[in-house]
């Protein structure tokens, strides 16, 4: 029986955890600490808690002032109002700077459900990865994401980690590995690779899982750092399987996909496509039913599967 | 020149001098990079005279020093000045003043955090300085470090929406030792700020948000230094300083002219406010 469990609360798990042995570590957030689950540390540890209010910009920048004096500082909203009210911040006085925030976005993409388009971030992977030295990490999973809120601590510089509220099936094990910037490897094969990010690593295993049905064996590569890439992981995925889906809970425009087509275009062009969401705005409803409409469904990954596998045949 | 150990005391004709010579160093510079923002450098010169030789705990020989005093430009394109100042200190050479905003240089024409001693965060996107002194305060409490944070802004950058979400933590958590500059020049890119989005009253607004607050002129150095040594008496609130000054102060055809916000003097112009400013000497 697969668990579920948010990503969200995976972050909450590490922070609370980086409390008892980063003294340095503190947390900020603009009132929404509950939702993503900094309240667990702000309970804990409240001297080193602060909320700036609804006020976003003013998070980013003070984070920043917390860096600057030696601090780690982890700076909490929604993924879309800590990166889309706060661009300019996080360019000039994070990234700009080089300073060691962690910037935390939970709610990402369209599996926030009921609350809808203004909430539901499907962008801001795109804009975190245009930043210069700012590292992009979507966990896969619960435990993923207490592993690399951990992880984030130790790595000097900005950091996007980008949470989702709903339940999320837990796919890795506590005793796998975890390392920024390394891709991991969850299924092998040689036909084709379905290369995901966050909730959609687990569509991926499914469409692998129906994939093998009929004999087709794709090869499942848990992409979680989208910045940096392991672009070796990548090119050997490309070069092996000479197909590739990418599959991701944002726009098809400058996230995964456009990192992953990127690196291949540029090394080992193979037939590609991209599962996400097209250019549009998210809407409410229940999450299972939004992935389902927006097409972010195993269903949808098996489908660019066999397209990509059929523009390899007719290129052979 | 100042140093943490020896007593500072203000002497009013030396000091009268430095403003000149700073304020000549700073045409010069943006007179020989072909652009820059005259208007808003000249305004802030006593501002920056009272506190790197008189207010500010520095020492120019080590700018890491952990128990340094920190200033915050917030309106990134009054640098020239800074920069003058910075190496009138003993912080750089004097001979890189003239490779501003230059490839390649140190000195950009916003300044880039740590890219000469001295310099301690970025600037020229408006409005974001005082939410990183903010930060440094909060982090200094909890370690028990006591330094003072300095942020100058410009009138027009308090325009910026951060600027208030800032100056509402500050009050809020009775960071004592953030003391908020306002260059008030009263002129903005485009016109005078009263004309484009006036902020006045301004020395009201800083009140209402729980800030202790002084008015002063800006250029009159006596009140400079009280206005800091006032500051530095306040516990339990944040201060502002809402110094009146005049953009582009000190050269008779910049002084209050919007056309001097963003343009370099030529060589005839920069002649013409050279010898101005020196006639003030004699």
């Amino acid at each position: 029986m697969t668990e579920y469990k948010p990503t969200r609360d995976g972050f909450g798990e590490g922070l609370l955890e980086l409390g008892k042995t980063h003294p340095n570590v503190v947390a900020l957030s603009g009132d929404l600490e509950d939702s993503a689950r900094a309240v667990w540390f702000k309970k804990q540890y409240p001297d080193r808690f602060f909320s700036v209010g609804i006020a976003e910009q003013d998070m980013i920048g003070t984070a920043a002032g917390m860096a600057i004096a030696g601090k780690i500082p982890f700076a909490c909203s929604f993924a879309q109002f800590v990166t889309g009210k706060t661009l300019e911040q996080l360019r000039m006085a994070v990234c700009y700077q080089r300073l060691n925030v962690k910037v935390v976005g939970s709610h990402g993409g369209l599996s926030v459900g009921a609350d809808g388009a203004t909430a539901e971030a499907l962008e801001e992977l795109a804009h975190m990865r245009a930043l210069p030295y700012m590292t992009v990490i979507v966990p896969c999973d619960a435990l993923e994401a207490k592993k690399a809120t951990i992880a984030c601590a130790e790595y000097p510089g900005p950091v996007f980690l980008r949470l989702g509220r709903s339940p999320a099936p837990l796919i890795t094990k506590p005793s796998d590995p975890y390392r920024i910037g390394e891709a991991t490897l969850l299924r092998q094969g040689d036909d084709v690779a379905l290369i995901g990010c966050g909730l959609m690593v687990a569509h991926a295993l499914e469409a692998a899982a129906q994939l093998a049905k009929e004999d087709i064996r794709a090869r499942v590569l848990n992409v979680h750092t989208v910045k940096p890439l392991d672009r070796a992981a990548l090119i050997a995925a490309a070069t092996e399987t000479g197909a590739v889906v990418t599959a991701e809970e944002h726009t098809v425009l400058g996230g995964l996909g456009g990192a992953v087509a990127e690196v291949l275009a540029q090394t080992h062009p193979v037939p590609m496509r991209m599962v996400g969401v097209q250019d549009q705005f998210g809407t409410s409803g229940d999450p299972a039913e939004l992935l389902k409409a927006f097409h972010l469904m195993p269903e949808d990954i098996v489908k660019a599967a066999k397209d990509v596998l059929r523009l390899k045949q007719n290129a052979l | 020149m100042t140093t943490p150990d020896t007593p500072r005391t203000p002497d009013a004709p030396a000091w009268r001098r430095l403003a000149v010579e700073l304020r000549q160093t700073i045409l010069r510079m943006i007179a020989k990079a072909g652009s820059g923002h005259p208007g808003g450098s000249l305004s802030m010169v006593e501002l920056l005279i009272g506190l790197y030789w008189y207010a500010l705990r520095h020492d120019p020989k080590r700018p890491d020093w952990p128990e340094r005093d920190l200033f915050l430009l917030s309106k990134g394109h009054g640098c020239p000045a800074l920069y003058a100042v910075l190496a009138a200190q003993g912080y750089f050479p004097k001979e890189e003043l003239m490779t501003l905003r230059r490839y390649p240089t140190r000195l950009q024409g916003h300044p880039e955090r740590g890219s000469v001693p001295g310099v301690e965060i970025a600037a020229g996107s408006l409005g974001q300085g005082l939410s990183l002194a903010n930060g440094i305060a909060l982090a200094d409490r909890l370690d028990g470090r006591r330094r003072r944070i300095y942020c100058l802004m410009g009138d027009g950058e308090i325009q910026e929406g951060q600027v208030w979400e800032a100056a509402m933590t500050s009050a809020h958590h009775r960071l004592e030792a953030v003391c908020a500059i306002i260059d008030a020049n009263q002129l903005q890119q485009n016109g005078p700020v009263r004309e484009i989005q006036n902020i006045e009253p301004l020395a009201e607004k800083w009140r209402s948000f729980g800030w202790h607050t002084i008015e002063i002129d800006g250029h009159d150095l006596a009140q400079v230094i009280r206005a800091y040594d006032e500051a530095k008496t306040i516990t339990g609130q944040p201060q502002a300083i809402v110094a009146r000054t005049v953009k582009g102060k000190g050269v008779s055809f910049m002084e209050l002219n919007p056309a001097w916000h963003g343009v370099a003097p030529k060589p005839d112009e920069l002649e013409k406010a050279l010898n101005e400013l020196q006639a003030t000497l004699s």
